[in-house]
């Protein structure tokens, strides 16, 4: 009899075996649900985070201050050599005046406020960085431009972002690959359990001068089955848990500092990454279950 | 064709099962394997079938040597011995017509080979009109005649069969030793593993005797339990 990869006969019996077994099935399903959600969640708030940290970044700026012997051609001028600055995304000139208004506004009105004249005040620019993280060097590169007289910027603050930043990402990716690493031992522990009911089968399928592959092989096929499908219930699963979530975000954000992405602009990648999760630790927990029955 | 040389086998334990067994087995014969509990029987079998290593000595089946085969040869080598167990080992959930096709697709036969080989297979051993039945709806007898139609039904050159009456009143353990003789008569070779005195002495075939790992006694027309040997 030819060896050969019966791919219709493999499939046939992986399919089948979901529903022999249906509570082993079922139970390793809502494991893989579990797991996908729990890991999705922590994405999903990194991902947030991230997100937020991006648009507190792109609010993030410096002032530099123009020597006030220069006129305000001459400081005008100095734009184009600033905007040349690589980490430089944006440029605005605020003249004297517009500086005073800029300051007036807000504080109570009042003789003394009213005395004051624009000459006090420098012309200055309002600098956007693209990259935080060089802000330091951005600031440096600035200051060394003829007629930029001083600059002020909130330098902890920007490294704070940072910070938070780096940290929130290595705390998510390590819990996320912990919670990997741990879903694949419990789904390895479930389908165990579903394979304990059938070592009887393999041992005569052993017996009977079956290769270990053609003995895997239905396995995998199960767990893939297994997998995408607990992957697609947690896609939805996490649609609805995150529109309810957001919405209470929302509800109780007064301050609007806290924003939510749309789960929608992100549904193919987190479709994509559930289904390939899924599989990876269905067709795993099968391979890593079933090894210890294939010594026979 | 089977050979030991000189076989040893120490368990993890310190158990020392086989102390140098030499034993020959020509394609075609008929082998009764006898010996008390704890003799070393089923450590032969298990040598034999690729389930165990030998510690030391040479072991020759079917034109394998299981001293050096890789662990991927060692399916190719069992695709040439049937083996039947006392307990049947019958899946539950699959009909005797699945169990036999389970069989088969395990080794790589197409649908095409089940649908032409199994029919002929049950009706050697008289199961044809019950192939839709479960296990769980047949017999003593007639599980082991599934079993031996499965041990059968990959065309082996040898049938192993483990303790194949153990389970069975006296009627059923000689209508199966009967059977199991009409599959040699069609030229497979038998190795039966026994405790049953009666049988091995009404069959009268060679007689291998196994005691403290060591064989005491090897007769063609032997018979067993001291009555002679």
């Amino acid at each position: 009899m030819a060896r050969r990869f019966d791919a219709g006969y493999y499939f046939s019996e992986g399919f089948h075996s979901i529903f022999t077994h249906g509570f082993m099935s079922f139970a390793a399903v809502c494991m893989i649900v579990a797991c996908l959600l729990i890991m999705g969640s922590f994405s999903l708030l990194a991902v947030n985070l991230d997100h937020m940290l991006g648009d507190l970044e792109a609010e993030n700026e410096f002032l530099a201050y123009i020597d006030e012997n220069y006129t305000e051609e001459q400081a005008l001028g100095l734009q184009a050599e600033i905007e040349a600055i690589p980490n430089v995304s944006k440029v605005t000139f605020v003249t004297r005046a517009q500086a005073l208004e800029d300051w007036k506004e807000g504080r109570e009105q009042n003789d003394l406020l009213d005395s004051l004249q624009p000459e006090v005040l420098r012309d200055r620019y309002r600098i956007h960085v693209s990259d935080i993280e060089q802000l330091g060097q951005t600031v440096d590169q600035v200051e060394l431009i003829q007629g930029v007289a001083d600059t002020s910027v909130a330098l902890e603050i920007a490294q704070g972002f940072v910070l938070v930043r780096n940290i929130a990402t290595g705390v998510a990716a390590v819990l996320i690959g912990i919670l990997l690493i741990v879903s694949l031992f419990i789904i390895a522990n479930t389908i165990k359990l579903a394979t304990f009911y059938r070592r009887e089968e393999i041992a005569i399928m052993k017996m009977c001068g079956a290769t270990n592959a053609f003995v895997q092989w239905p396995f995998v096929v199960e767990g893939m089955l297994l997998g995408l499908t607990g992957a697609l219930i947690a896609f939805f699963a996490q649609w609805g848990i995150y529109q309810l979530v957001a919405k209470l975000v929302i509800q109780g954000n007064g301050l609007s500092l806290v924003t939510v992405t749309s789960y929608l602009s992100m549904a193919r990648n987190i479709l994509a990454v559930f289904c390939g999760t899924g599989a990876l630790i269905g067709v795993g927990g099968s391979l890593l279950a079933i090894r210890k029955f294939l010594q026979v | 064709m089977i050979r030991l040389i000189d076989v040893y086998k120490e368990y993890d334990n310190g158990t020392k099962a086989l102390k140098g067994v030499n034993m020959r087995i020509d394609d075609g014969e008929f082998v009764f394997l006898v010996g008390p509990s704890g003799s070393g029987k089923s450590t032969v079998i298990k040598l034999i079938t690729g389930e165990i290593a030998a510690t030391q000595g040479k072991l020759m089946v079917n034109g394998y040597s299981l001293n050096n085969i890789a662990p991927r040869q060692i399916p190719y080598m069992r695709r040439t011995l049937g083996i039947i167990f006392q307990d049947f080992r019958l899946i539950e959930k699959k009909t005797v017509y699945e169990n036999l096709s389970f069989a088969m697709r395990a080794i790589g036969a197409s649908p095409r080979e089940v649908r032409r080989r199994i029919p002929y297979v049950l009706q050697l051993v008289g199961l044809d009109q019950k192939a839709d039945r479960y296990p769980g709806q047949l017999s003593g007898g007639e599980q082991q005649r599934v079993a031996i139609a499965r041990a059968l039904v990959n065309n082996p050159s040898m049938i192993i069969a483990d303790e194949p009456t153990g389970n069975l009143d006296p009627q059923r353990s000689l209508e199966i030793m009967m059977l199991l003789e009409r599959i040699n008569e069609l030229g497979t070779t038998m190795l039966v593993v026994t405790h049953e005195k009666n049988l091995v002495n009404r069959f009268a075939k060679r007689v291998v005797a196994i005691e403290n790992g060591r064989i005491i006694s090897d007769e063609t027309g032997g018979y067993y339990n001291g009555e002679k040997i």
